[in-house]
């Protein structure tokens, strides 16, 4: 139920003084409440929750992560040659 | 898609998952709280693939299943009631009350249909004016958004004919209840990482220091768990108790302050009941005075409801992380998704659903 889907807002607009918008989930769109997030605007990333925004996705914050792993995933490959070098000998 | 295909990378979890295996030196016992990052565990395989140092046990966070039985009750008693319209989310329909589900109530004539979002329910209220709709508000801090909302926008649209059967609960009471009891074996917390998407991670700082415990914010894709663990394991085998984030793309320490508000402004903390767990002081939220004119437990008199669990059933255990599905006797017999005994074998965020559907069963035995 906690479950989150990341979509792209496609469309900013108010519906019985809500803050509405269409977020489109990889080709799938829905009717999504934006009223939680408020500086929301057409081609962000939010993440999804029974119809609601509960927040924008951080595309800095993404790519530092996946920075970081990559980083690991590197040295985990250099660790997997030294292994394989040692074993050689 | 998006921030969904990045975090699945295979060979990028390799990475953490090698990371992890460096630097653990000693067995480690994790929750994860959320039922959500249970079920990704699984799926994935990710529990499989862990060095054999890790054990994860699986925490209460699965809303569905720590709703109490006598609201369950409750709910099933009013979606009964003739000119009513019971509206919910799919996963509380199979769950199991002390005779029945909700399921054989619309079985039996009964108004009772499934929603995605809470304001489907208030629309579904506009449309029949001449009937009665219930929403019921199950869920943990995450749904407590989309939950207020549907009040504060039946009470924008002055509907009469709208209420909400609510079952609010909070994750940090119940950490400190798992905490703080003496059968405990929890060292470190995958926290869940759209419950602070909308509370942040501000409230945990007195808790990681109190119980001398790190706790990680963690996502849900196969790279966010594994990050959350590679953090975890790295604080545990230091010996340092931070709150960490490994979800930061979508989890700020403050949280969303507009959600805040929001659900500040329709609910209250209270007391709450939870399924298989018992009482946990100041662990929910009920309405606010100034909204009881839309709580569906004033208007509906259901009279005295008397529960009754079923005795074979472990769900309480498993729910506080001390047992595991499979040491249940009915699991994956008397006890099957078809015909659940307890809830966690109901919901798509229960864990003994999530051993159910991922054959862990099988594997364990083979």
């Amino acid at each position: 139920m906690c479950l989150g889907i990341p979509g792209k807002v496609t469309e900013v607009y108010t519906d019985n003084e809500m803050r509405m918008g269409k977020v489109d989930f990889g080709g799938v769109a829905r009717e999504v409440c934006l009223e939680a997030v408020d500086e929301v605007k057409v081609d962000d990333y939010v993440i999804v929750h029974a119809g609601f925004a509960l927040s924008i996705l951080s595309e800095e914050d993404a790519m530092e992560t996946l920075s970081i792993l990559n980083e690991m995933s590197m040295l985990a490959d250099e660790m997997d040659e030294i292994a394989a070098s040692v074993q050689e000998e | 898609m998006r921030y969904v295909d990045e975090f699945r990378d295979a060979k990028l979890v390799k990475g953490v998952l090698d990371e992890i295996r460096r630097t653990i030196t000693q067995p480690w016992t994790i929750m994860e709280i959320c039922g959500g990052q249970t079920h990704a565990f699984l799926q994935y395989g990710l529990d499989e693939m862990l060095p054999p140092e890790i054990e994860l046990v699986h925490g209460p966070g699965c809303p569905v299943c720590v709703t109490s039985l006598k609201l369950i009750d409750k709910a099933i008693a009013i979606a009964s009631q003739p000119d009513v319209i019971f509206t919910s989310f799919g996963d509380m329909l199979r769950v199991p009350g002390s005779e029945k589900d909700l399921f054989a109530v619309r079985a039996a004539g009964g108004q009772v249909k499934i929603v995605y979002s809470p304001l489907d329910a208030v629309k579904i209220a506009r449309q029949n004016p001449d009937k009665q709709v219930v929403f019921f508000a199950i869920g943990f801090e995450t749904t407590a958004l989309p939950n207020v909302m549907s009040v504060i926008q039946a009470q924008t649209l002055g509907l009469k004919n709208f209420s909400v059967l609510v079952s609010q609960v909070r994750v940090p009471p119940a950490m400190e209840a798992i905490l703080s009891s003496p059968a405990n074996r929890v060292q470190g917390f995958l926290s869940a990482g759209h419950v602070n998407a909308v509370m942040g991670y501000w409230e945990y700082l007195p808790l990681a220091e109190k119980y001398n415990l790190p706790i990680v914010v963690t996502g849900f894709e196969p790279l966010d768990l594994s990050r959350g663990l590679q953090m975890l394991v790295k604080q545990l085998e230091a010996g340092t108790h931070e709150v960490q984030n490994a979800y930061p793309r979508t989890v700020t320490k403050q949280g969303n302050l507009s959600a805040q508000k929001a659900i500040e402004r329709v609910f209250e903390p209270c007391d709450q009941q939870w399924r298989g767990i018992g009482m946990i002081p100041m662990s929910g939220w009920k309405l606010r005075q100034e909204y009881a004119t839309f709580d569906a437990e004033q208007r509906f008199d259901v009279g005295d409801i008397n529960t009754q669990e079923s005795e074979i059933c472990i769900a309480g255990e498993i729910l506080q992380g001390l047992k595991k599905p499979i040491e249940c006797p009915a699991f994956g017999t008397l006890c099957t998704p078809s015909n659940p005994l307890g809830a966690t074998m109901v919901s798509s965020e229960g864990a003994c659903a999530a051993y159910y559907r991922y054959g862990r069963a099988r594997t364990r035995q083979a």
